[in-house]
């Protein structure tokens, strides 16, 4: 028997979501004396939203669609050194994060000589400084 | 008369050094966005969206929408050197383009694309200056009940249109709906979906969505590969540019037919410049007298198509500035943009803020004529940015999203929640969930909650109030309706053909 697809999966995923909502919706006021309450709304598209997630997994639980995950590891590496930046933001600074991301995407991600990451890095966030805080007065980071 | 002076009006905001400027800012950015395949006009206005709430309102639609427009020009050059749409729009171009440019025909392929683009382009702001301002009086007489219908069929049609899977396209609008309920409800201030957190009090900002969405999932998944592209050469000279006569001839009909067909498929939700540009191209084959000819490198084959996605902008305005609905992820955006600048789009919207619509209108004029002169002479220039290694301009559109949303907040734990929606953008793409239906139900969210409340307390809670009006009725049954089709195999055929084609 073939393993479930990444549908099959997406479709728990926006199901265990849309049951979130329903449970969350049922604890507010659903009709009041002035109208529809804060739990109206959200019921319904929770209701819907279970309902659609359960009818995605049951038509594509043997489908097994191929989703092609090649490069996503290449992206996803991106992103984790994105997320990284962005956590160091707070400790280094926004010039300095910025810089560090485009050496490693440069450096590791397009195997450029680490002499054109550090000059494209140095450069862009040269760059930066000069449009945002400079011209525009806008605050980095 | 009334549009003359309007348009007059429009003419005096258009012709303002400074916004003549940002018109030209907005159209060469356009352009080279267009030009730049991976990175289209919904990701580029949501990056600059935060920038804007420096500049006057009026400059900045001016702006944005220069970029909407320019993209459209910008497109076909990729579409014409590469085989690669500069962005979706430009798909139907690439079947004749590219085949014109390696017959070495490149330059009145490119010639005979700017062309097409600055006649339709004109016509479809001439719909729109004819168009909108009735379209609104009419829908002053529409009230909650009608205005939760329209944006029901609104929602309904970007569903039937977005993507292969109407399933998914409907979890993405569920999806779009409840980020858009985060935070404190404005009837009764209780706080929802905001899991503890003081910061989501006051919801998710747009912004954040966007750009993670649309410009970090973009970027995430155009690096998974690492291969350049390789574009044919544009031949120098403006002579060696322009189409020769008998092309301008043979054009003729496309010219009209992609302007009229572009227009009002753009006044349709959800069907959007795709749609109308292979339509179009449709129509051109099915009516050629030389129909043997498409898909080898007929002239009316760039016409068409180009004519009818440039046309498509000015229809696409039509139900986002007049009832608020837009049919689509850069209409979405545009319209968010007029929401965050203080703006209330809908009915009201033209008589309330005639300097800036007529502005808008005749400033795309302009921008068409700008996009003329620009496309014809400096086409070479524009295929250069397709030379622009990826290692320099990826990174920069990662800093741009940051700076852009930390700017409009000041808060880091927005820079946070723009990386979570940059990692479920590109989930969406790999997953085929299409991003349009998630927008437009975070931008109609909040209004459909509203209207649907408001409506109900005038029916004291009946829900008959929906279906008693006719307006109402018959917007709500055709929304059920689209909804219905994938069990009908024969429309639905013919939907997913459509998709694939």
């Amino acid at each position: 028997m073939k393993a479930p697809g990444a549908d099959f999966w997406s479709g728990l995923a926006l199901g265990g979501l849309g049951a979130y909502i329903v449970f969350e919706a049922s604890r507010w006021e659903y009709l009041g004396p002035d109208g529809p309450g804060p739990g109206f709304f959200p019921l319904w598209y929770g209701i819907a939203m279970v309902a659609l997630s359960l009818a995605l997994m049951i038509f594509t639980f043997k489908e097994n669609e191929s989703v092609d995950w090649t490069g996503a590891r290449r992206a996803l590496g991106a992103w984790a050194a994105m997320a990284v930046s962005v956590a160091a933001l707070k400790l280094l600074g926004f010039l300095i994060c910025f810089a560090a991301l485009t050496f490693f995407i440069v450096a590791v991600m397009y195997r450029r000589p680490p002499a054109v990451a550090a000059i494209t890095a140095v450069a862009s966030a040269a760059a930066f400084y000069m449009v945002f805080p400079l011209a525009l007065g806008v605050k980095l980071p | 008369m009334e549009i003359l002076s309007g348009l007059m009006q429009g003419f005096a905001v258009a012709l303002q050094p400074m916004n003549l400027l940002w018109c030209l800012l907005g159209v060469v950015l356009g352009t080279v966005v267009g030009v730049m395949p991976g990175l289209g006009p919904p990701a580029t206005i949501a990056m600059l969206l935060p920038l804007t709430f420096l500049m006057n309102p009026s400059s900045a639609i001016i702006m944005l929408a220069g970029i909407y427009y320019g993209a459209k020009y910008g497109g076909s050059t990729t579409a014409i050197l590469l085989n690669v749409p500069g962005e979706s729009a430009s798909v139907a171009t690439c079947i004749d383009g590219y085949q014109m440019a390696r017959k070495g025909r490149a330059g009145p392929a490119l010639g005979i694309a700017a062309i097409a683009s600055f006649i339709a382009g004109t016509f479809g702001v001439l719909g729109l200056m004819l168009v909108a301002p009735p379209l609104a009086k009419m829908a002053l007489a529409f009230s909650s009940p009608e205005y939760f219908a329209l944006m029901s069929l609104g929602l309904a049609m970007v569903v039937l249109l977005a993507g292969r899977s109407m399933i998914k396209a409907l979890l993405a609008t569920l999806v779009g709906l409840w980020i858009a309920g985060i935070g404190i409800d404005p009837f009764s201030t209780t706080a929802r979906f905001t899991f503890g957190s003081r910061e989501l009090l006051s919801g998710l900002d747009f912004v954040i969505v966007a750009i993670g969405v649309f410009a970090i999932g973009e970027v995430l998944a155009n690096m998974e590969g690492r291969e350049a592209v390789k574009a044919l050469p544009v031949p120098k000279g403006l002579r060696n540019l322009l189409p020769t006569m008998q092309d301008m001839k043979d054009s003729r009909f496309a010219f009209a037919n992609g302007s009229i067909i572009g227009f009002l498929i753009g006044v349709l939700p959800g069907a959007g410049s795709t749609i109308a540009s292979f339509i179009s191209y449709g129509v051109e084959k099915a009516v050629s007298r030389r129909p043997e000819e498409f898909g080898k490198g007929a002239v009316e084959g760039v016409a068409a198509p180009e004519a009818a996605n440039n046309s498509e902008t000015g229809g696409a305005l039509v139900p986002m500035l007049t009832l608020a609905i837009p049919g689509s992820s850069t209409t979405a955006i545009l319209l968010a943009a007029l929401v965050l600048w203080g703006f209330k789009p809908g009915p009201l919207f033209i008589p309330e803020n005639p300097a800036m619509f007529w502005g808008l209108v005749a400033s795309m004029y302009v921008g068409n004529l700008m996009l003329l002169v620009l496309n014809l002479p400096l086409v070479p220039l524009f295929a250069q940015v397709l030379r622009a290694p990826a290692y320099v301009l990826y990174p920069a559109i990662l800093g741009i999203s940051v700076v852009g949303v930390y700017s409009t907040s000041g808060s880091h734990f927005d820079v946070w929640l723009l990386a979570g929606f940059g990692l479920m953008g590109y989930l969406m793409r790999k997953l085929d969930y299409p991003a349009a239906p998630l927008i437009l139900g975070l931008v109609l969210g909040g209004a459909l909650e509203r209207a649907l409340r408001q409506s109900l307390m005038m029916s004291e809670g009946s829900l008959s109030i929906l279906v008693t009006r006719p307006i109402s009725a018959v917007m709500l049954s055709l929304a059920v309706l689209i909804l219905l089709i994938p069990l009908f195999n024969k429309f639905n055929h013919w939907r997913l053909r459509a998709l694939e084609k």
